[in-house]
């Protein structure tokens, strides 16, 4: 049986026929796309896995600092504060925190990692696989598969919307991180593809509507914190969907949703840096003071 | 699209339009002089212009030079890097009007005097349009091997052209001809191909008559 990608409710159907999980729908169709062994595709996902461990490694060093100065250590200050006992969100969430920090640094500081689905928003998943990894001990097997889940969420996405900041804003780039993350997220937890589903309908619609106004047009301020942000909506969309909660809007209308959402945006508000946060007085201040002129 | 684009590409950050799209244009300006230049004059147009420093540009374009891949970790380093190899250049920013915001223009040559100008445009998510080479209005994008062809514009030199390729078996995917806006009596021929072409059949195209410059780029991505 053969599928494009089209819509999740084609991933959905797919998956219960056969009483498969969604990676493995991704996977089948994606070694006959590339016209490669599944196995070949899965080590290929586990480069990207190692890489993206890479990065939130190099991240959390206590002195990394971008080019502009904007991106500091602020990952290895935050992860200093979780393990110290006393955070709100507790480990696991704050573990998914920091990590997501920590890759934007790396990305910041023109370090390796991996765009997942773009640079901007490259610290999400890496964040929330981290913090299952080493509070659950979800080893790589289950966190491949949750790559591959999360790339088909991410297919129909782009087919059906769009994952760049330049078309529709942030909540294409984050907000879809966000919804393939949550949906990985449900499917390593064990959860049903219809789970799945909700998940990825649940984060979308929390972060539908987000700008993209990086300040200076650097993918720094406020890319850095909306990184974080989406790591947190996934890990709780996914929490809500794995509980059996379910999205009143099924997930594909709500792609398409935040597809028109972007086009509405004005121009000023998609990864132009002439509106939002990047227009406020302390930002022009900061680019003047980058680029001589503002 | 598959779902490598989706998860990944991996890449050096922060930014794939600024990062590896520049990075890009570097790397076909040292694949035209067939080595590394030892000097490169390189001029930031638009909002390369203003941002190339905080985004790092500077550095992916040296690391195109010295022949980097956009997931090298040494673009970090290129600028000393490329002092270690014996490479010279300059950063300058340049108004072209009417050019695509994210331009770069790299005029280099090598030590044994072999010189090229290039002119590209860094379109997003990495990838590139070289708008002119050498002087000449090209369209290249590096996802397919491609040919470039200076030309006197008479009849019957694409029938040549077209000619040593079908001797060599190679198919034709895409074929653009038009006169030279600069120059009258000039035209450009620019044939992409799915099946591998090679610097000998460029080479080749060189000798036929009526051709000024034949040129190879090979597929990069």
């Amino acid at each position: 049986m053969s599928i494009d990608f089209s819509s999740i409710s084609q991933l959905v159907e797919a998956a219960e026929r056969e009483n498969i999980a969604i990676s493995d729908v991704v996977l089948r169709q994606s070694a006959r796309d590339l016209k490669s062994a599944e196995k070949e595709v899965s080590e290929r996902m586990l480069e990207n896995l190692r890489v993206m461990k890479a990065s939130i490694e190099e991240g959390l060093a206590p002195d990394i600092c971008s080019l502009s100065g904007l991106t500091g250590n602020d990952a290895y200050v935050f992860k200093k504060y979780v393990e110290s006992g006393k955070s709100l969100s507790g480990k696991l969430l704050g573990e998914a925190l920091y990590s997501s920090i920590a890759v934007m640094s790396t990305n910041a500081c023109m370090g390796k990692i991996v765009a997942a689905p773009t640079a901007g928003s490259s610290g999400v998943i890496p964040g929330c696989f981290a913090a299952i990894m080493n509070n659950l001990g979800v080893g790589d097997d289950r966190l491949v598969r949750g790559l591959l889940n999360a790339s088909g969420v991410g297919m129909v996405i782009a087919r059906n919307a769009t994952i760049a900041g330049a078309v529709g804003g942030c909540q294409a780039e984050c907000g879809s991180a966000s919804a393939m993350t949550a949906s990985a997220l449900v499917e390593i937890m064990g959860g049903t593809p219809q789970m799945c589903g909700h998940a990825v309908a649940l984060a979308l619609k929390s972060l539908m509507g987000l700008v993209c106004d990086p300040v200076a047009g650097l993918v720094e301020e406020p890319c850095v914190i909306r990184n974080t942000a989406a790591a947190s909506v996934a890990i709780v969309c996914a929490d809500m969907a794995l509980a059996g909660i379910k999205s009143i809007i099924p997930a594909d209308e709500v792609i398409v949703a935040m597809g028109e959402v972007g086009k509405a945006l004005p121009h000023s508000l998609r990864e132009t840096a002439e509106g939002g946060i990047a227009a406020t007085p302390t930002a022009r201040k900061i680019e003047s003071k980058l680029f001589g002129s503002a | 699209m598959n779902i490598f684009d989706i998860i990944g590409p991996i890449m050096v950050g922060p930014s794939s339009s600024h990062t590896a799209g520049a990075l890009h244009i570097g790397f076909i300006a040292r694949l035209v002089l067939k080595q590394m230049p030892s000097r490169a004059v390189i001029k930031f147009h638009g909002s390369f212009a203003q941002t190339y420093k905080g985004h790092g540009s500077d550095k992916a374009v040296v690391g195109g030079l010295l022949g980097y891949k956009p997931d090298d970790a040494r673009i970090r380093t290129s600028l000393e890097d490329a002092v270690v190899e014996g490479m010279s250049y300059t950063f300058h920013t340049v108004d072209i009007p009417g050019a695509h915001p994210n331009t770069i223009v790299i005029e280099a040559e090598t030590a044994e005097g072999l010189n090229t100008s290039v002119v590209g445009a860094s379109i997003g998510g990495g990838n590139v349009i070289i708008r002119s080479l050498n002087g000449i209005e090209i369209e290249y994008t590096g996802n397919l091997d491609t040919m470039v062809v200076e030309q006197r514009d008479v009849p019957g030199v694409i029938n040549s052209i077209t000619g040593l390729l079908a001797a060599e078996g190679i198919n034709i995917a895409n074929m653009r001809v038009f006169q030279s806006k600069k120059e009258v009596g000039k035209a450009v021929t620019i044939i992409e191909t799915e099946t591998d072409l090679n610097r000998e059949i460029a080479l080749a195209a060189q000798d036929l008559d009526n051709i000024i410059t034949s040129i190879y780029l090979p597929k990069i991505s």
